[in-house]
């Protein structure tokens, strides 16, 4: 990964004489030692870091407004490899960043330093932008959480989807009360829109597949509360856990491929409990009025807007507001991969990444834990797998199982090495492979161990079978022994 | 030129050091992250085994019939219920109420229903299929209803039920599966990260058996009798004619029926169920590989499906006026023949065949033997010297 530290001419500072450092290349030493139980993984990172100083264009970049503008003009002058960031330090009196802030993240692999403060400051200060921007401790952690012990991860380092070739995204539209609503919704436009580019930048992660459906008479398993003050209808933060149940068995979802799904519902309350809004734990109204449960998806309530007179025609014509919807959707869908903004100190301005949904550095955070992730699967699937082998000696391994397992072992050191080079995009690509074959060598269903014989089995089938056969073969075999010894003794008598 | 500054910073250091200045609402929703994730599960799975067939075995369908009617009940879908069963009751010839398995003398209680799935029916439920979905070593044709596609954050609740002795459960009177052979499936499934933690529950004669072999982590066990003692089944029903259920599960089902998908009871409370006074047979249960307190682990970890959840406060801001999206990815379009049927049946090859010509073989060892047989009786009564009239 190599991160060009870049300096504006005429910065009074002189930095380029100061600021190199050195920190250690991504390489990952797993120790595969097929025949302990014990897997050690330790991972060591390393940042190469090239400076230099601006070109005429990036100048005229930097000249821009604000920030914005000139990170959206520095885009095609920045390294767009995978896994390069770019950072640009700017004098401390410069106005492109606004008042206060220091560091400014963009949308894609670039961002803006402030050189204020000391060398030290300001060292420290690229050091945590680029844990931000790729990977830190925790978020590797996260990733390798089956290899960690509990007490050693964070709370939220088991809820982002684990990496999958694929992932299959439902969108439901639930609908209890069609004889008050009539709901339409633009699902398909929608999602050309909105989702499928942020899909579409998420294809180098895994595929995806969408698809939707509209549920009646699906009722959520709790009854909301009216609040007085209020004069609407509450859902408390307690009761959310049993909201999805009941709706969950209508979903459909065990129908649909062997990928993790994730389902989007949409809800719009019936007549008489409208309108309907979340409480979260303090007791106020959240203002999204969503929730979303951890490798399973989202669900968000659309209230529906009384009609203006009490005569109105029911089934009221609904029509839904995508816009709204989608801003919703595509956030949980952010936070269900684990694309969550930390909590950063208040001189960092990320920004945000619209209608794109992520930022490209974001992309690569999730492929450097996915990556990492993938590695580490691999190496407990061959081990186990090996483990397996030892332990029951006949089992007969078919020549595709075994070509299988060679692959994955290619594939897996060959993207260790490439990690340590920094060339995130093959490595990832080689992970995903070594990921497939040895998940398809170790689930191969002739591997199984229906071999186990007791000792007290074997005793018991054997001796009722060969005892009594065994009986006159030694007996006859006894007085054949005695006889050729008597002839043997005979002809020494007789004389 | 750069003057080289070496900072020996090691990986520990580079945890970002200036995660401070924790907003109020950050941490209350790390007290939410860490009251619900108590348990560290996401979602839950259930095996339902029932091992016996034969109309006499009733109160096997019957009891397992009943754990999938309460798991149900307390919310976890049945596109995550495994259920194995013979499935050879409710259209027995001699069910006098037919498509009914009654779990209630009087008939009070039909837990066969309209909405039963089961996913392995008679003569599917063998050791083999049974091995391989808790390990996932599964045909690729199989159908999704028919995986266990737990993952390293599901709980998985394991009911067995049937005749066994001391270190097997019998299979459909045909086969057996050794307490070392589950421990072994277990130890694969922890390998492979197939479960978050599990629940075991057996109720066969000599039921603790069958746990003493475990020697994978987070297991917990429990059995309705100790090795040398048998389980007794519960009540008969004159009109049926056989014994409806099983004592040991029919009181865990008392117990379950007070559990509603918010109760706090934990497994402490499950382990006094069916003291010997009620059971006869002493119940017995495992706790040493599980890691939680059983205190700490309420019923609804393993019985019922309670969902994690957080609520969203983010939002992503959309142009609400983005056109339509050209996307710049380049769609492969794969040149595909119209697909056609193959060919169910080919009549017109079966009714213009010809008969096939057998090949000529010698006579195999049976008639041969007897050919011999026959022929050395013949010679030893009336002597060898009559071979001259047979060349």
């Amino acid at each position: 990964m190599t991160l060009w530290h870049v300096l504006p001419r005429g910065c009074p500072l002189c930095l380029s004489t100061w600021l190199l450092q050195r920190l250690w290349g991504l390489g990952l030493v797993g120790s595969l030692k097929l025949c302990s139980p014990a897997v050690r993984t330790s991972i060591t990172s390393r940042y190469e870091m090239v400076y230099r100083s601006t070109t005429a264009q990036e100048e005229a970049a930097l000249g821009a407004a604000t920030a914005q503008e000139a990170d959206a003009a520095l885009r095609p002058l920045q390294d767009a490899s995978l896994g390069a960031l770019t950072m640009y330090v700017v004098p401390e009196t410069s106005s492109l960043l606004p008042q206060g802030i220091s560091v400014y993240v963009g949308k894609h692999r670039g961002a803006l330093v402030r050189a204020g403060g000391s060398l030290a400051a300001l060292r420290t200060r690229l050091r945590q932008l680029t844990q931000v921007m790729s990977f830190t401790a925790s978020s590797i952690a996260a990733a390798l959480s089956d290899r960690v012990p509990d007490g050693q991860l964070g709370p939220d380092a088991r809820r982002h989807l684990k990496s999958s070739l694929g992932y299959e995204i439902t969108f439901s539209l639930l609908n209890p009360d069609p004889k008050s609503h009539a709901v339409d919704w633009d699902i398909e436009d929608a999602v050309n829109r909105y989702v499928q580019p942020v899909l579409d930048k998420l294809s180098l992660v895994a595929n995806f597949s969408v698809d939707s459906q509209i549920l009646y008479y699906a009722v959520l398993g709790v009854t909301p509360r009216f609040d007085k003050e209020s004069s609407s209808f509450l859902l408390s933060a307690h009761s959310l856990p049993h909201v999805i149940n009941p709706v969950e068995a209508r979903l459909g979802s065990s129908a649909a491929s062997l990928y993790p799904v994730l389902n989007f519902l949409l809800y719009v309350p019936e007549r008489s409990h409208s309108p309907l809004y979340i409480q979260d734990k303090d007791g106020a109204p959240v203002s999204t009025n969503a929730f979303h449960s951890p490798r399973w998806g989202g669900i968000m309530v659309y209230n529906v807007e009384a009609p203006a007179s009490p005569q109105a025609s029911l089934p009221l014509h609904v029509d839904v507001d995508m816009v709204r919807v989608m801003e919703v959707f595509l956030a949980q869908l952010r936070l269900l991969f684990g694309l969550s903004r930390e909590e950063l100190p208040p001189e960092f301005l990320l920004e945000s990444p619209g209608s794109e949904g992520l930022a490209h550095w974001e992309l690569d955070r999730l492929l450097w834990a996915h990556t990492v992730e993938n590695i580490a699967t691999v190496s407990t699937t061959l081990t186990s797998l090996a483990q397996l082998l030892d332990k029951i000696g006949n089992i007969v391994i078919k020549d595709d199982v075994a070509s299988e397992v060679y692959r994955a072992v290619a594939s897996a050191q060959s993207a260790m090495a490439k990690l340590a080079t920094g060339h995130l995009h093959s490595a990832f690509q080689a992970s995903k492979e070594a990921v497939t074959s040895s998940e398809r060598a170790f689930f191969d269903p002739s591997l199984l161990h229906l071999l186990y014989f007791p000792d007290d089995q074997k005793f018991a089938i054997y001796i009722p079978l060969f005892l009594p056969m065994a009986v006159p073969i030694l007996l006859s075999l006894a007085k054949i022994v005695r006889e050729t010894r008597q002839r043997k003794k005979e002809p020494t008598k007789m004389d | 030129q750069g003057r080289d500054l070496i900072p020996v910073l090691s990986t520990g250091e580079a945890a970002p050091r200036f995660l401070c200045s924790k907003s109020n609402s950050f941490s209350i929703f790390q007290d939410q992250a860490e009251q619900f994730f108590r348990s560290g599960h996401t979602n839950n799975w259930a095996v339902l085994v029932c091992t016996s067939r034969f109309w006499f075995n009733y109160r096997h369908v019957a009891n397992t019939l009943s754990v999938y009617r309460s798991v149900k009940r307390l919310g976890i879908p049945d596109s995550h219920i495994v259920l194995m069963l013979a499935d050879d009751m409710a259209c027995n010839p001699r069910n006098p109420k037919p498509a009914t398995v009654f779990s209630h003398k009087n008939m009070e209680l039909n837990v066969y229903g309209d909405d039963v799935e089961v996913d392995y029916r008679s003569y599917e439920v063998t050791v083999e299929n049974f091995l391989r979905v808790l390990t996932g070593r599964i045909p690729p044709s199989t159908p999704r209803s028919k995986r266990l596609l737990s993952d390293d954050r599901s709980n998985i609740l394991i009911y067995m039920t049937g005749h066994g002795g001391n270190g097997f459960l019998k299979f459909q009177d045909s086969e057996e599966i050794t307490n070392v052979e589950l421990a072994d499936a277990f130890e694969q499934m922890w390998q492979k990260r197939r479960y978050n933690e599990l629940l075991f529950i057996i109720d066969t004669c000599q039921g603790a058996s069958m746990y003493e072999r475990f020697y994978s982590p987070n297991i917990m066990a429990l059995a309705s009798s100790q090795v040398g003692e048998d389980s007794l089944s519960h009540q008969p029903d004159l009109a049926i004619g056989v014994h409806l259920m099983d004592r040991y599960t029919f009181y865990v089902l008392e117990f379950l029926e007070e559990i509603h998908p918010a109760s706090q009871t934990n497994m402490n409370d499950l382990f006094q169920v069916c003291p010997k006074s009620l059971c006869v047979s002493t119940p017995g249960h495992r706790t040493d590989l599980f890691q939680r307190d059983p205190q700490n682990v309420l019923i609804t970890d393993f019985f019922g499906s309670v969902r994690k959840v957080e609520i969203t406060t983010e939002t992503v801001s959309l142009d609400s006026d983005l056109a339509g999206f050209e996307s710049n990815l380049p769609k492969d379009e794969l040149a595909t023949e119209p697909l056609k049927y193959a060919e169910q049946l080919p009549v017109a090859q079966i009714i213009h065949q010809k008969p096939k010509q057998k090949d000529w073989h010698p006579p195999g060892g049976f008639i041969l033997g007897l050919w011999a047989l026959i022929i050395m009786v013949f010679f030893k009564t009336y002597g060898i010297k009559h071979m001259k009239h047979i060349f």
